[in-house]
């Protein structure tokens, strides 16, 4: 079983499929007992006084001839501080035409700490959709995508009717110089065709240019006001006033994305406080693949996410993740020896795996791309958020496999 | 805990044995962990170990270093100190350990063990790899257990954890290969006595099992600590499905218990199972797989210093040895390398010149593909703020002035004879600019560097220079 060969395996779309027949398992409803709680010893967050571990220094005299009673506190947790909720998207009965809004953020404890505090709302993810046919993807990706790359509309379609996409996160490449400089008049249009093709909400990106981004941003805005789409980004060295006064005047929201950096961070959302209410915020401190610095976009996302929880009035922002990103990772797409193979796994499990890590950093939005990858993130964000106590635990033990 | 606090309590002689300038030099080395206090021989003797005792309970990690093995592959599970990494570092990593069971057929048997012990991957100058065998007793019978025991020690030096619940059992495994220190799996509430008693005869680590139930777990760590065993690890249970919220959970309580509290009994390493993603029949164990891939990669980032796998697909391996990497590479180390220009191999006044940012990860990963295809060349590394290429350009802190300027001041064109730049295939869109900025021609070399070599030679000297 476990050395059948590979190669011959099907590839991630069978994956898919079967990974959708994965039956779960339900577990009886158990009661929490939290009679712990009584117990807790010093609070959470600040570090108390030595206590001596005696464990090192026990000589046993007399050896316990029965098991010793003992009772572990449940930290509580004390944050003085509380991540924003942000909206995205806006239905018919409160100004858009959506036929769901989200909620993302309001998080009262680090991420998936459920022993402190339910998770607030469920973590959400965008499918990536680019209005550029010839955008390079990873070949483990484009399989599921090739009819659709010259459609935006119709690819949006796919990722929310196939594969089940919270959101849509469009991204305007062709309006960049380098490509087809294309007008904002353009790329509204493609806006517009992706907002009558599917009804989730959507988020829209440039293409890294300050100005033009802005330009196009601002037509789409006043076009679509009140939808409260997720404009990706504002960065520092756009024209801040201007944008977040789009973004604003028009009802959307607006993701502020820095490099990996607290600071800069925390920089950008000060300077977006003159001009827009903290609800309309989501911050992005880069996103970077498993391997390739993974280890630095980890640490400034949870950084934030504490200092946040802690009272940094900065920093308490839901956090978006271009988890897309994986891919930069050449372990994601390269053809590879023989025992790696075969990468049409390989690649999923990577984006997986970089995303589901920045999960339990704090990320709130996710940007992904391959099916498989964000239907393994949705369903254990999924059952992360059931709540359940196993009533008992799996004898791995005794398996014969 | 500062150095001044650590130094009063050192032999303050200046005497340099440690290798260091003066007391305080080591104080300081101690106080980062960057020394250990053997390592000042004069702490050692007797007349000392009022003050040793006193600077180990100060220095001592939150979460015991338990050794497993013997020899060149043992391994330390735990040693912690923080909670989070970016309050300090995390050291051990955690150990992952590839299942067995003593009723596998003889090829299969030898097959796992052979990838188990030989699985490598290069990745920016170290070698990831796997570190023990569990092996776990479905035979149930002794004589089988300790067949496969001496068999799996005969074929690896890799450390062993052994997992049987029958003490008759373990005892016969033991009596073969218990002076190899394995870790023993495990005392329960029902044979915790008899564990104990095998643990403390082999001075073998032993685990303490409880699944979901905390309290339990301590009162077994409790009672173990307290018959004299020293070397715990605890398992607190592991399941998939809706089980993982609970089991991330348990293991992030014990672990801000054991650092932010400092509660007595829960300092110990933390054992993670996600062998257990295989109780569930799956139409194809890919399924089973890819889950345990996922509860796996979820453990290491919530505080497991052993994990039990028994997938060996080198697919599903590879992104758990690097995820363990990198949240194991200490996060006080730089982002960024320093800028300039680097020599590869011999080059000389013909030689390429390549491009690149100074992202640590970047710089390495170019730096090794450049070396493994023993290229003859220049590098010039420009300073990012330690972003990729991609995110650099996107960014515009790699941009064609930044460029032309560093060509400049690390005098690239003195090296050289020609005017001519192979820039990153993600910096493409900077090429026009760059020319006209520098005055040097570019091409745009492969998206990733693994294709520089190849690149250089078929492009290499450019047609229009
Ligand atoms: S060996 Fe010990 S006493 Fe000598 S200098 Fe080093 S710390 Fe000081």
């Amino acid at each position: 079983m476990v050395d059948k060969k590979k190669e011959s395996l099907p590839i991630s779309l069978d994956l898919l499929e079967a990974l959708a027949k994965f039956q779960q398992i339900e577990f009886e409803d158990v009661e929490l007992s939290f009679d712990e709680l009584e117990l807790r010893l010093s609070p959470g967050m600040v570090m108390s006084a030595p206590v001596v571990n005696t464990s090192q220094q026990i000589v046993p005299t007399v050896k316990p001839t029965q098991l010793l009673e003992a009772q572990v506190g449940i930290p509580p947790g004390e944050y003085l501080g509380k991540v924003v909720e942000v909206k995205l998207g806006a239905t018919k009965a409160d100004g858009g035409t959506r036929g769901r809004s989200f909620f993302i953020g309001g998080e009262t404890a680090p991420a998936f700490y459920n022993f402190q505090a339910k998770t607030p709302n469920r973590p959400i993810i965008a499918m990536d959709v680019f209005d550029w046919g010839k955008v390079p993807l990873a070949r483990a990706v484009k399989m599921h995508f090739r009819e659709v790359v010259d459609d935006p509309a119709e690819w949006a379609k796919l990722c929310v009717e196939k594969f089940d996409a919270d959101m849509i996160n469009l991204h305007m490449l062709t309006i960049d110089s380098f490509i087809d400089d294309a007008s904002p008049k353009s790329a509204l249009k493609t806006v517009e065709d992706v907002l009558e093709a599917v009804d989730v909400p959507i988020a829209v990106g440039g293409c890294g240019d300050p100005k033009k981004d802005l330009e196009v941003f601002k037509v789409i805005a006043e076009a679509t006001a009140g939808e409260r789409i997720l404009f990706n980004s504002v960065t520092l060295d756009m024209d801040i006033e201007a944008t977040a006064k789009v973004v604003k005047e028009n009802g959307h929201t607006v993701i502020a994305f820095t490099s990996m950096d607290v600071n800069k961070a925390r920089e950008l959302n000060r300077k977006l406080y003159d001009f827009l209410p903290k609800e309309d915020i989501v911050m992005d401190t880069t996103t970077a693949a498993l391997g390739y610095g993974l280890d630095y976009a980890f640490t400034v996302m949870e950084r934030s996410r504490l200092a946040a929880l802690k009272g940094d009035p900065e920093l308490n922002h839901p956090i978006s993740s271009g988890s897309t990103n994986a891919w930069a990772a050449r372990e994601a797409w390269m053809k590879m020896g023989p025992e790696w193979a075969p990468r049409e796994l390989r690649g999923p499990i990577w984006e997986t795996i970089t995303a589901q890590t920045l999960l339990l950093a704090g990320v709130d939005y996710f940007m992904m791309m391959h099916p498989a990858a964000v239907q393994a993130v949705r369903t254990l964000i999924n059952n992360l958020m059931s709540g359940k106590t196993p009533s008992e635990a799996p004898d791995w033990v005794s398996l014969k496999l | 805990m500062s150095p001044i606090e650590v130094y009063k309590m050192l032999p303050m002689t200046n005497c340099k044995e440690c290798g260091e300038s003066n007391c305080m030099a080591f104080a300081a080395k101690l106080v980062n962990r960057e020394a250990t206090l053997p390592e000042c021989p004069l702490l050692m003797e007797p007349k000392h170990t009022e003050a040793y005792n006193k600077l180990w309970m100060l220095l001592k990690p939150a979460v015991k270093a338990v050794e497993v093995g013997t020899g060149d592959k043992s391994v330390t599970l735990g040693g912690e100190y923080v909670l989070y990494r970016h309050e300090f570092t995390y050291f051990n990593l955690p150990s992952i350990a590839i299942d067995l069971s003593d009723e596998m057929p003889q090829e299969e048997f030898e097959a796992r063990i052979k990838i188990a012990d030989e699985f490598e991957y290069e990745y920016i100058g170290m070698q990831l790899s796997l570190d023990m065998i569990a092996l776990r007793s479905t035979s149930n019978d002794p004589a089988t257990f300790e067949a496969a025991a001496r068999k799996a020690t005969d074929l690896t030096e890799m450390p062993l954890l052994l997992c049987a619940l029958t003490p008759d059992v373990m005892e016969q495994a033991l009596s073969a290969v218990g002076n190899k220190r394995p870790l023993i799996y495990a005392a329960t509430k029902d044979n915790w006595k008899e564990m104990a008693d095998l643990a403390l005869k082999y001075n073998c680590p032993l685990v303490a099992s409880a699944p979901f139930h905390l309290d339990a777990l301590k009162s077994l760590a409790r009672t173990l600590t307290e018959y004299g065993v020293v070397d715990i690890v605890l398992d607190p249970g592991t399941q998939w499905d809706e089980g993982i919220g609970k089991t991330l959970d348990n293991f992030t309580i014990l672990r801000w218990d054991a650092i932010n509290e400092e509660e007595e009994y829960l300092g110990f390493p933390l054992l993670g199972a996600p062998i257990v993603a295989w109780t569930e029949e799956a139409d194809d164990p890919l399924i089973n797989e890819w889950n345990e891939a996922m509860l796996t990669s979820a453990l290491i980032t919530r505080y497991s210093d052993i994990l039990v796998v028994h997938s060996v697909s080198g697919w599903s391996l590879l992104p758990l040895v690097f995820l363990r990497q990198n949240l194991y590479t200490d996060p006080r180390k730089p982002v960024s390398v320093e800028a300039g220009v680097f020599n590869y191999g011999n080059p000389n006044e013909g030689s390429p010149v390549l491009l690149t940012t100074n992202f640590a990860l970047t710089y390495y990963t170019v730096a090794s593909d450049i070396e493994g295809a023993k290229m003859d060349c220049y590098l010039v590394v420009v300073d990012s703020e330690g972003l990729s290429v991609e995110s650099a350009v996107a960014g515009r802190k790699m941009t064609a002035d930044t460029v032309a300027e560093a060509l400049v001041t690390f005098e690239v064109g003195d090296l050289v004879n020609h005017r001519h730049l192979i820039i990153p295939g993600r910096a493409a869109r900077l090429s026009g600019e760059i020319k006209e900025t520098s005055g040097w021609t570019v091409s745009v070399g492969p998206l990733d560097s693994s294709g520089a070599a190849k690149f250089v030679e078929d492009n290499w000297p450019p047609k229009t220079d």
